[in-house]
C-alpha cells in the first residue's frame, strides 16, 4: 500500500487535525498532513492502539515541528547521566519519571499508560495528569533510558529533561506529613468535642456524674497525640524564632497550647473537673486547616529556577569532524560546539562560521534576531535561528554573562530579612502585653489568695491564647493568594501578599514588560526605495546590532544585501556606508543631515540620506503592551514609577509622551545595572519590579517583590516571588489595591480579635472565669473570625473585579 | 447505662481504625493524583485482547 500524494484543499489531518496545506498523504482512507503524522499512525495502528483516535478529537495536536535529529538523546547513553535520572532500580528492573509538558488530553493518558504494548521493555506506565508527569517501570535487559526517550519523542511525547532535575530529587512528602498532623488532630479533636458535651450542659444533668471523670480522663488520653504530634511543627519554629531572640505568630501560640495543656492536666487531676482539652484540639485542628488553605499553592508552577533550568542538558561537540552528544556539565573552555536552528547557546563563545543571527528574546524580551559576523562573542542563552553554526566555548557555562548574575549574592540570601510580616510585629506586641497581665495579675492576686493566683494566672493565658489571632492570618492570606490564582496571578507564598501591601514603588522592565515587540509598528515615509537602495540599506542593517536596525532589517525582509566599499557604525549616530561611490547615511537627523521636518508621525525616527540627499525616514514605534499607558496612568497617583531598559534611550521621547511624565527613565542598564539600581532603591523604598526576561532575574530578586510576566504560566520564567500571565497586565493596579486590602482586613480581624480577648481578659484577671463563658468564647471567637476573613476577603476580591461570578 | 461503657469503647475503637485506614490509603498513595484515575477508569481494557484472538496480523506497512 504504497501512499499516494494528492494537492489538496483543506482537509484536516486525521492526526494532529491541522489542514492539511501542502500535500495530503492518504493512507488506509486517512489523510495526514506529513510523514510524520502518518507514521506516528500506523505505529499505533500496528500495535492496535487505534482508540487513541477515539478517546478524543486529534490528540496528536500542537506537535511543534521540530527536526528530529537522531543522535539527540545521545548523552543518556553516558551511564552516570542516565542514572540521575532513575528513581529507583534493582538488578531486573528501574523506575522513572517523566515530565512530559504536552500531555493534555485523556487520549494522551491511554497512550502513554499503554507503553507497554508498543515495546515490551515497558514494565508499566503511570500518568499524573495534572502534573504532566509519568511514572515509567521498565526491564533494564530490553531497553535503555536512551530508547526510551526516543520512544516517546517519536510518538510525540518528548520528556522535558534539563539539567535541574537531573541535579535535585524534589522533597515530597512535607505536605503529607502536614495532612497526616491535620487527621491526627481531627480525629482527637472530633472525639473530645463528643465526651465534652455533657460538660457544656453540665447545669442540666444529661448523665450521670460518675462518667464525667472518665469523660476527662478519656480527653486526656486523645489530646496528647494532638500536643505531641501535631503541635510539633508550631514548637519548633517557636524555638527556631526564640533562638534568634524574636518573636514570631507561633510563640504565642506555643504558649497558649502550653498553658491550655498543663492547666487542663492541673484541674483534672486536682479538682476532677474537665478542663479545656477539648478547645486545645479545635484549635489545632483550625491552626492546621488554615496552613494547609494557606500551602494550597501552585504545584505545576516552579518559582525557583537557577541558571540551568534555562540551558539545554547537552550539547553538540565536534572532535576531529566527529559530532559528540556529551552532557552540558562535561563542556569545557575551547571546546568547538555546534548549535543548530532553534536551540540554545549554552555558554558564552566566539562565533566561527561566517553568519549567525541570534534571538534574544529569552534574554531581554526583544524578539527580532540579532545578527552575530564571524569572530564575534555571543552570549548564553540566545537562541540560533536559522542554518547550523559553529562556536567555540569562551566560559565555561557557570560563569556566563547571565549566569555571573546567580552568582551575585542576593540569590543567596532568604528574602525574608526584608520586612517582619505585619502578624509578626502585632504578635510580638500581644505576648508582651499578655505575659505583662498574668504576671501583674498573679503578683495582684497572691497577696489575696495564692491558689487564686495560680488560677488568674493560667486562665488570662489561656483566654488570651491567640487562637482567632492566629488564625486571621492564614485564613485571610490564604483566601487572598487562591484569589489571586484564580486571576492568574500566581504568588510564591502567603508572605508576598504582604509584602505587596507595603509597595510604594514600580519599577518596570521596557522591553518585552511594558512594550511588546510583537506589537512594533515600522512606517517608511518618503521617496520609493529602488531594488538596490533596499539591497544597500539591508547590508548595512545587517552590520549592526543596534534595535532600531534589527527593526529596519525585519521591516525589509527577505531582500539580499550587496557588497559594500565602506562601512562604518558611529555609535549613538548612525551608519555610514560607501557603494559605488556614494555615501550613504542612515540614523539620527543630526547625522545624516536629514532637514525637513515631518511631525505627523510617533516614534523613533530613522533618516537616510544618499550623498546629502534626502531619501525618506523610518518611523518606528515600540508597540505598547495592551492597556500599558492605562496602567501606569492608574499607579501614577499612588506610586513612584521607575522604568528599566536595556536600550539605548532613543524611545524616551515617545515613551513620554505615551506614558505621560513623572516616570523616572533609566536606559542603557545591563542585568547587574539593573540589580544594583534596585538596590539602591530598596534603601527607601519598598520596590516591586515587574519584568519579563532572564536579564531581569537579578533585579526581580532584589526587588522586595518581583513579579515575572509570562505568556504561558507553566512555561520559562526567570526567579521570582509571583508569576503572571501577560493577558492580566492590566489589572496590576487592582492586585495592589487588593493586596492592600487584604492587610486591613487581616488588621480589622485582629481588632475583633482582640476585643473577644479584652472581654475574656477582663473576666480572668477577676478570677471570674468560668468554663461555660471559656466554652463559648474559645469557639466563638475562632469561628467568627475566620467567618468574618472569609467573607471580607470575598467581598472586596468581587468589588475589585477579581472574582466575578460567585461570592465563594 | 453502664452499656455506654461499651459503647464508647466500640467507638473510639472504630474511629481510629478509620484514621489507621487513612494513614496507609495516604501512605500507598492513595490521594497525590485525584484526577487521572478519574479519567483511567473510562479506558476498555481489550485492546491486546481482539489482536490475541484474531490471527497474526501482517506486520510491515510497505
Amino acid at each position: 500500500m504504497k501512499p499516494e500524494i494528492i494537492p489538496t484543499h483543506t482537509v484536516s489531518c486525521f492526526h494532529c487535525g491541522e489542514d492539511c496545506e501542502e500535500l495530503m498523504i492518504v493512507s488506509e482512507d486517512k489523510s495526514f498532513c506529513c510523514q510524520g503524522c502518518k507514521l506516528v499512525y500506523e505505529v499505533l495502528s500496528e500495535n492496535d492502539l487505534c482508540n487513541y483516535y477515539d478517546i478524543a478529537n486529534h490528540p496528536g495536536e500542537s506537535q511543534r515541528s521540530k527536526k528530529l535529529q537522531s543522535n539527540r538523546f545521545d548523552y543518556l547513553e553516558d551511564i552516570e547521566t542516565a542514572n540521575l535520572l532513575l528513581d529507583f532500580q534493582n538488578e531486573t528492573e528501574s523506575h522513572l519519571t517523566f515530565h512530559i509538558p504536552i500531555i493534555h488530553c485523556a487520549s494522551c493518558i491511554w497512550l502513554l499508560e499503554n507503553l507497554h504494548q508498543i515495546h515490551s521493555g515497558v514494565f508499566s506506565s503511570r500518568v499524573d495528569f495534572l502534573k504532566k508527569k509519568v511514572q515509567i517501570k521498565l526491564i533494564r535487559d530490553k531497553i535503555t533510558v536512551k530508547e526510551l526517550v526516543s520512544l516517546l519523542s517519536t510518538i510525540g511525547y518528548e520528556p522535558q529533561i534539563n539539567l535541574s532535575n537531573l541535579d535535585k530529587k524534589q522533597g515530597v512528602g512535607l505536605d503529607k506529613r502536614l495532612i497526616q498532623r491535620l487527621a491526627v488532630a481531627g480525629f482527637c479533636f472530633g472525639n473530645m468535642m463528643l465526651f465534652s458535651i455533657p460538660e457544656y450542659f453540665s447545669e442540666a444533668d444529661l448523665i450521670d456524674s460518675s462518667f464525667r471523670g472518665l469523660f476527662s480522663y478519656l480527653n486526656v488520653i486523645l489530646a496528647i497525640p494532638v500536643v505531641v504530634y501535631s503541635a510539633s511543627d508550631y514548637y519548633r519554629s517557636a524555638w527556631n524564632s526564640l533562638k534568634q531572640k524574636q518573636i514570631n505568630m507561633d510563640v504565642p501560640i506555643v504558649l497558649g497550647i502550653i498553658a491550655l495543656f498543663v492547666y487542663s492536666l492541673w484541674e483534672i487531676f486536682a479538682f476532677q473537673r474537665s478542663g479545656y482539652m477539648d478547645s486545645l484540639g479545635g484549635l489545632l485542628f483550625f491552626l492546621l486547616l488554615g496552613k494547609i488553605y494557606q500551602q494550597k499553592t501552585f504545584s505545576t508552577l516552579e518559582f525557583d529556577r537557577d541558571y540551568k533550568s534555562y540551558f539545554p542538558i547537552a550539547v553538540t561537540k565536534i572532535v576531529k569532524d566527529q559530532e559528540d552528544v556529551i552532557p552540558l556539565a562535561k563542556l569545557q573552555v575551547g571546546d568547538v560546539i555546534l548549535v543548530r536552528d532553534e536551540e540554545l547557546i549554552p555558554a558564552d563563545s566566539l562565533l566561527l562560521s561566517t553568519m549567525a543571527s541570534i534571538d534574544y528574546s529569552f534574554v531581554t524580551g526583544e524578539e527580532v534576531p540579532v545578527p552575530k559576523q564571524k569572530g564575534e562573542l555571543v552570549y548564553a542563552g540566545g537562541r540560533q535561528k536559522g542554518a547550523a553554526i559553529l562556536l567555540t566555548v569562551q566560559k565555561s557555562p557557570s560563569q556566563g554573562y547571565l549566569t555571573d548574575l546567580w552568582n551575585n549574592e542576593t540569590f543567596e540570601k532568604g528574602k525574608e530579612r526584608l520586612l517582619e510580616p505585619l502578624s509578626t510585629k502585632i504578635s510580638a506586641v500581644f505576648t508582651w502585653s499578655v505575659l505583662f497581665i498574668a504576671v501583674s495579675s498573679f503578683a495582684y492576686w497572691a497577696f489575696i489568695d495564692f491558689s487564686i493566683a495560680i488560677k488568674v494566672f493560667a486562665s488570662v493565658l489561656i483566654v488570651a491564647c491567640p487562637c482567632a489571632l492566629a488564625m486571621s492570618t492564614p485564613f485571610t492570606l490564604g483566601n487572598t493568594l487562591r484569589i489571586f490564582g484564580k486571576s492568574k496571578f500566581y504568588l510564591k507564598n502567603a508572605s508576598v501578599v504582604e509584602r505587596l501591601a507595603l509597595i510604594d514603588t514600580v519599577v518596570f522592565d521596557k522591553t518585552g514588560t511594558l512594550t511588546d515587540p510583537a506589537n512594533a509598528k515600522i512606517n517608511y515615509i518618503g521617496e520609493v526605495l529602488s531594488d538596490e537602495s533596499k539591497a544597500v540599506l539591508k547590508s548595512m542593517v545587517e552590520r549592526s546590532t543596534h534595535p532600531l536596525s534589527n527593526r529596519i532589517n525585519h521591516w525589509l525582509g527577505n531582500v539580499t544585501g550587496l557588497a559594500l566599499d565602506q562601512i562604518e557604525e558611529i555609535k549613538g549616530s548612525g551608519i555610514q556606508a560607501g557603494f559605488k561611490n556614494q555615501i550613504f547615511k542612515l540614523g539620527s537627523r543630526k547625522f545624516t543631515g536629514f532637514i525637513s521636518l515631518i511631525n505627523n508621525q510617533a516614534g523613533n525616527i530613522v533618516s537616510l540620506t544618499v550623498e546629502g540627499q534626502e531619501l525618506g525616514c523610518f518611523f518606528i514605534e515600540s508597540g505598547l503592551r495592551e492597556k500599558a499607558s492605562e496602567v501606569v496612568e492608574r499607579l501614577k497617583s499612588d506610586y513612584e514609577i521607575h522604568l528599566l531598559s536595556g536600550d539605548y534611550a532613543h524611545e524616551q521621547l515617545y515613551l513620554e509622551e505615551k506614558l505621560g511624565s513623572g516616570i523616572t527613565y533609566n536606559f542603557k542598564q545591563s542585568p547587574s545595572d539593573k540589580l544594583s539600581y534596585l538596590k539602591d532603591l530598596n534603601i527607601n523604598h519598598h520596590s516591586l519590579m515587574v519584568g519579563d526576561g532572564l536579564n531581569d532575574a537579578g533585579a526581580l530578586q532584589e526587588s522586595q517583590v518581583g513579579v515575572a510576566i509570562s505568556d504561558r504560566v507553566s512555561h520559562f520564567s526567570p526567579a521570582s516571588d509571583a508569576i503572571m500571565d501577560s493577558e492580566v497586565f492590566g489589572m496590576i493596579p487592582n492586585f495592589l489595591s487588593f493586596a492592600k486590602s487584604s492587610r486591613h482586613i487581616i488588621k480589622a480581624s485582629f481588632i475583633l480579635s482582640l476585643l473577644y480577648n479584652f472581654v475574656g481578659l477582663s473576666l480572668a484577671v477577676q478570677g471570674l472565669l468560668s468554663p461555660v463563658i471559656c466554652a463559648i468564647l474559645m469557639p466563638l471567637s475562632s469561628v467568627s473570625v475566620v467567618v468574618f476573613t472569609t467573607l471580607t476577603t470575598n467581598y472586596v476580591a468581587w468589588k475589585k473585579d477579581l472574582l466575578t461570578f460567585k461570592l465563594f | 447505662m453502664e452499656v455506654i461503657f461499651l459503647l464508647i469503647a466500640i467507638s473510639l475503637i472504630l474511629a481510629g481504625t478509620f484514621l489507621f485506614l487513612f494513614f496507609k490509603a495516604m501512605k500507598n498513595g492513595q490521594f497525590d493524583d485525584n484526577y487521572t484515575p478519574s479519567v483511567r477508569i473510562l479506558f476498555e481494557n481489550n485492546s491486546k485482547k481482539t489482536k490475541k484472538n484474531q490471527p497474526s496480523k501482517p506486520k510491515s506497512y510497505e
